[in-house]
């Protein structure tokens, strides 16, 4: 027998509380987008391929289609607009300015996607090859860019990152 | 698409697990990192009535060592394998099998038991535990049992588990830190399912000769693979290029890998000959733990 046991779920997006009443089937990747209303978190393949959907579960780059919401009680999800929380009105963070200024986008359709995925090397204090920051892009598709202009923009928010930590610590 | 709808379960504890399994294993399936499994259910591959979550039963996860064997608690994110330092230094063949295991966002939430279970014979981890003549611990109500990585995989995406049954941990002997190890493959792009591959772990001695051959293949069969005779043609002979191109030739002479639109049977088979070779040259290269991830702190333990 099959049964559609709708479960109340509480989920915390970018520091904020959604609760809805939802079916267990429901991919995280759509209670995001319909029952929070951020649609700022694509969906392209929905098989875990193009990395359109990649937000951040606990910290950690995940594939939202390939989780249900119900699995995303009590964890702490961050999505593309979240990168922008205790900035001022107008203001990006320095990884999309970076892909602003070095044309790291042409439709933008996977750009949420791979700043979720590249958020992360914004903080790793390595030097880091662009074989390494191509690895790092590897699991998410763009077909606009031919990825050099995304391992620019990687590059220049890097060195304005790391350049504003050595400022601050001066 | 869509998953099609089911009846969810998370139960919080292995007791509670072993028991929905008990009821719902003929028609339901096990959810773990769900890579795999929820692509199966947005295609509407798989149709299971039932899904039984694990991923709040906290004792699945965890890597330990004891008595020199290897514990990996099934539900482990392949993540956390990789970047372990126990893994890296004691069973690197492990490690380097990882760095090819998709993209950093699937072994987020990848489970090596996952991986293990859905049993694909193009994955890298059921290659590299073959390899390393892995154990198997599956529970259910019934009991526990330990199953042989020789027994374990059955056919394509097919294990020796009954419906009831869970794996709860994979075991792995001591690997002789001296041993050489390659866990090598290609696929058109970085983190693609592999169009062949193979897993290498040799002995030798003080004068080059091979005392010990494991060879697994990658994407060769329906399941993972052990090259059996190419294994037996190198132990007794010098590790030199002669010997790996010969048993690269004896791994893949009686195999017939399933072919399609990105490389024929015949391509996939020349290509899996190559990847032996290079691998038994790299694993050759690495005996005694000159290019070993971190050669001097192995405890023995």
């Amino acid at each position: 027998m099959r049964v559609s046991n709708r479960r109340r779920v509480e989920i915390e997006i970018n520091g904020e509380r959604y609760d809805a009443e939802v079916e267990p089937r429901l991919l995280l990747s759509d209670f995001i987008r319909h029952e929070a209303g951020l649609t700022g978190t694509h969906v392209g393949c929905e098989h875990g391929v193009c990395g359109a959907c990649t937000v951040q579960v606990d910290g950690d780059p995940v594939r939202s289609c390939l989780m249900f919401a119900v699995q995303a009680e009590g964890r702490e999800v961050r999505t593309v607009e979240g990168m922008t929380d205790g900035l001022p009105e107008g203001e990006l963070h320095p990884l999309q300015q970076a892909f602003h200024e070095k044309h790291g986008l042409q439709c933008g359709f996977c750009t949420p996607g791979f700043l979720m995925s590249l958020e992360a090397l914004m903080l790793d204090e390595r030097e880091l090859s662009d074989q390494d920051i191509r690895e790092a892009l590897a699991g998410n598709l763009c077909r606009c860019t031919g990825y050099q202009n995304i391992v620019e923009s990687v590059k220049l928010a890097r060195e304005r990152l790391r350049a504003g930590a050595v400022a601050e610590g001066a | 698409m869509k998953p099609p709808a089911f009846g969810y379960h998370d139960p919080g504890s292995l007791e509670d697990a072993l028991e929905l399994l008990a009821v719902h294993g003929d028609e339901g399936k096990v959810l773990a990192g769900g890579q795999s499994l929820v692509p199966l259910l947005n295609f509407r591959l798989a149709h299971p009535e039932h899904l039984i979550d694990v991923n709040n039963i906290g004792e699945l996860s965890g890597i330990w060592r004891s008595g020199g064997v290897l514990r990996v608690g099934a539900l482990t994110r392949q993540t956390a394998l990789e970047r372990s330092k126990l893994v890296a230094e004691n069973w690197p063949l492990l490690t380097e099998a990882l760095s090819y295991v998709a993209h950093a966002q699937i072994r987020n939430r990848g489970t090596v038991g996952g991986s293990v279970a859905h049993a694909d014979p193009a994955a890298e981890l059921p290659v590299a535990f073959l390899t390393l003549d892995a154990r198997f611990v599956v529970r259910s109500k019934r009991g526990e049992r330990v199953i042989g990585a020789s027994d374990f995989f059955v056919t394509h995406l097919t294990t020796a588990m009954e419906p009831d049954e869970l794996l709860v941990a994979i075991e792995v002997p001591a690997v002789p830190a001296d041993a050489g190890y390659a866990f090598i493959e290609f696929a058109r792009r970085h983190g693609d399912f592999a169009l062949g591959g193979a897993a290498v772990l040799l002995g030798a001695d003080g004068s080059g000769t091979c005392t010990s051959a494991a060879i697994g293949l990658l994407a060769a069969a329906p399941t993972p693979l052990r090259a059996s005779e190419a294994e037996r043609s190198l132990v007794g002979a010098r590790l030199d290029a002669e010997a790996a191109e010969s048993a690269a030739g004896k791994a893949v002479a009686g195999i017939d890998p399933t072919g399609d639109i990105h490389g024929s049977s015949e391509y996939r088979k020349g290509l899996i000959e190559v990847m032996v070779r290079r691998a038994i040259e790299t694993a050759a290269g690495r005996v005694g733990g000159s290019f070993g991830h971190v050669a001097a702190s192995n405890g023995g333990g």
